[in-house]
């Protein structure tokens, strides 16, 4: 075999080891510059392979790669299909956006020592989510989920407010519980089904039937991701954790953390479990859809009364996760495709938006000082002093909104369109009137930015770096292109979403 | 074995595992609280690793004269999980350090007060 077609029959192995393998390297190289060039390296190298095997995936269907030629079910098997593949896709774009970013956002917002330490926490971040996504075995899940967490806990605490220690603290025992939860399921389902490989697993489920252990082993699993995908009342980490750390880990996480989450969720209730022992045994989907009414309508609300512009955008991610997890709880093709649709719409907002608010930071900091809190006093006129910025700011509020011609409303078309094929009319209404909740947070910076005047002697333009401004406005523009064109998320999503809602 | 005898690890199990969720939710030093998190995870350690052995069961090595194996996977993977929960514990003791070096205090209740008075 020649070079190419080896690598070709590893692609699944490759995207895991790439970031794993340069995290060390990166440690040993110890300088910042070179630590930046391997990093940079690794994310374009992951996003490389992420659209080599989406290819795969789309020309030759579902890959299983055998590690260490130990077949599955013995083995861990990575397994690629439409949604993992989306899901890799999403992560490692966010990635290789990220990185160049943060060159300079760290430069102002991590002391110069830490620099390196940053980029290896960031790639075992990295190979963390894209080792949960890939991996078609239960117990490597909780592994790659604790390597991923333990990297975001050290990622936060690199915030330079004091607050940003005991948010990671908070994180991290939030987190721990949530992961100890997961694996107490994933031990029951191993007492139940003796197999930890996800398709035998589900398999040995439905031949089985339903006991206690299983319905057991669904709770927990529940739980224990809802806390990490940050469902609403087990959110409490999540406001802290995305204000103190510093914005290009809160625009990472915001975009990728969560999401991956939500894969697992997914993962978990349609390919293990299967719909009719998760919709039909327990009353889940009755839990999941008040909740994530609750997540619209409260996070929404207190994300109005904020003062601090990334605490603000932290609650509004409460809430979509909240519209997320509305699209599982109907059961429907149309629902799930809102789900996976929106995971990549709102991933690519709510990253661009907090990608503007670090260039904002720097932007009303004082030369060579650590840039403040984005608090609305320090904004008023922003809209003068940082156009690019601001206006930024207000396109990705619009998405965040649902506005016809961004990828929010392409979200909240579908998820309209199952609540009507359920017949459920009022949360029709519940959807528009939690748009309008996302129409007043946005307006509250559109006012304070656009009609106060700035600070006497602050009148002077402060655009951010385009280093800064070139990704962000990237993502934006990749959010109007998925608003109008919808052939990738849509067309993926329903195809996915027909394959795991079996018997439609 | 019926009844309670058979079920003594889980027993055991849930036990440690409500004592340590409630360390965790009910005590405010952060060090106390990661006492409880380590508990709680330990407790899943019982969970994977006391269903595995048969009592009887030797190592899985095909040898004459035994018949009766004992499940060598829940150890390796539980080995794993002892790792993460070392990192975990090593991770959260390395902010409390911090947190105390910027407050002055592992107290959470207080540490919350001296975050409002700031």
């Amino acid at each position: 075999m020649s070079i190419g077609q080896t690598i070709g029959a590893n692609l699944p192995a490759l995207q895991v080891v790439t970031p794993l393998l340069a995290a060390p390297l990166v440690l040993l190289l110890r300088s910042p510059r070179l630590a930046y060039a391997v990093t940079l390296a690794a994310s374009f190298a992951s996003l490389a392979i992420a659209i080599a095997l989406w290819q795969q995936v789309a020309t030759m269907g579902p890959i299983s790669y055998a590690m260490g030629s130990w077949p599955p079910p013995w083995g861990i098997e990575y397994r690629v299909d439409r949604l993992s593949a989306f899901v890799l896709l999403l992560v490692s774009l966010m990635a290789a956006v990220v990185v160049p970013y943060s060159r300079t956002s760290i430069a102002r917002e991590i002391p110069a020592d830490s620099h390196t330490l940053y980029y290896v926490m960031f790639l075992l971040c990295l190979a963390g989510l894209l080792g949960i996504t890939i991996t078609g075995d239960a117990f490597n899940i909780f592994v790659f989920l604790e390597v991923s967490s333990l990297s975001t806990y050290v990622l936060i605490a690199f915030g330079r407010d004091r607050r940003a220690l005991v948010a990671s603290y908070q994180y991290l025992i939030m987190g721990s519980i949530g992961a100890t939860f997961i694996v107490i399921g994933i031990g029951l389902l191993y007492l139940m089904t003796g197999t930890l490989n996800l398709v035998d697993m589900a398999g040995r489920l439905a031949a089985g039937g339903t006991s206690r252990p299983v319905l057991a082993a669904l709770a927990f699993l529940t739980v224990g991701i809802s806390l990490k995908l940050a469902l609403f009342p087990l959110h409490q980490w999540l406001p802290n954790a995305y204000t103190h750390a510093p914005s290009a880990v809160t625009a990472f996480l915001a975009a990728t953390a969560t999401k991956v989450s939500v894969y697992v969720l997914i993962r978990f209730y349609f390919t293990v479990f299967g719909e009719s022992l998760v919709f039909h045994k327990l009353p889940l989907p009755q839990i999941m859809l008040w909740l994530s009414l609750l997540a619209m309508f409260a996070a929404n609300a207190v994300a109005i009364s904020q003062n601090n512009l990334k605490r603000l955008f932290a609650y509004s991610s409460v809430a979509q996760i909240g519209y997320i997890t509305l699209g599982l709880s109907f059961d429907s093709v149309n629902g799930l495709t809102a789900s996976i649709v929106h995971l990549f719409n709102h991933g690519l907002a709510k990253g661009a938006i907090f990608l503007l608010i670090g260039g904002l930071v720097i932007g009303i900091a004082k030369p060579g000082a650590v840039p403040p809190a984005p608090t609305f006093d320090r904004l008023a006129g922003l809209a003068r002093r940082m156009p690019l910025t601001s206006f930024g700011i207000v396109l990705g509020g619009l998405s965040l909104i649902g506005v016809p011609g961004t990828a929010g409303f392409i979200t909240k078309w579908y998820l309209i369109l199952a609540a009507m094929e359920s017949g459920q009319w009022w949360l029709v209404a519940a959807i528009l009137l939690s748009s309008l909740l996302a129409v007043a947070y946005v307006w509250r910076f559109v006012e304070v930015a656009y009609f106060r005047a700035p600070p006497a002697g602050q009148e002077e333009r402060c655009e951010a770096p385009l280093t800064m401004l070139i990704p962000a406005w990237l993502l934006l523009a990749a959010t109007f292109w998925f608003g109008l064109d919808t052939s990738l998320t849509v067309g993926t999503a329903t195809e996915i979403a027909q394959q795991l809602v079996r018997g439609q | 074995m019926s009844g309670f005898g058979s079920h003594f690890s889980y027993a055991v199990t849930v036990f440690l595992m409500i004592a340590g969720l409630f360390i965790v939710m009910a005590r405010g030093n952060l060090i106390k609280k990661l006492v409880g998190l380590s508990v709680f995870q330990t407790s899943v350690y019982l969970l994977y690793i006391a269903p595995g052995k048969l009592i009887g069961g030797t190592a899985p090595i095909v040898a004459s004269g035994y018949q009766i194996y004992s499940n060598p996977l829940p150890h390796v993977l539980i080995l794993t999980a002892i790792v993460v929960g070392v990192a975990t514990l090593a991770l959260g003791l390395a902010l409390a350090v911090r947190i105390r070096e910027a407050y002055g205090t592992i107290e959470e209740d207080e540490i919350l007060e001296r975050d409002v008075a700031s």
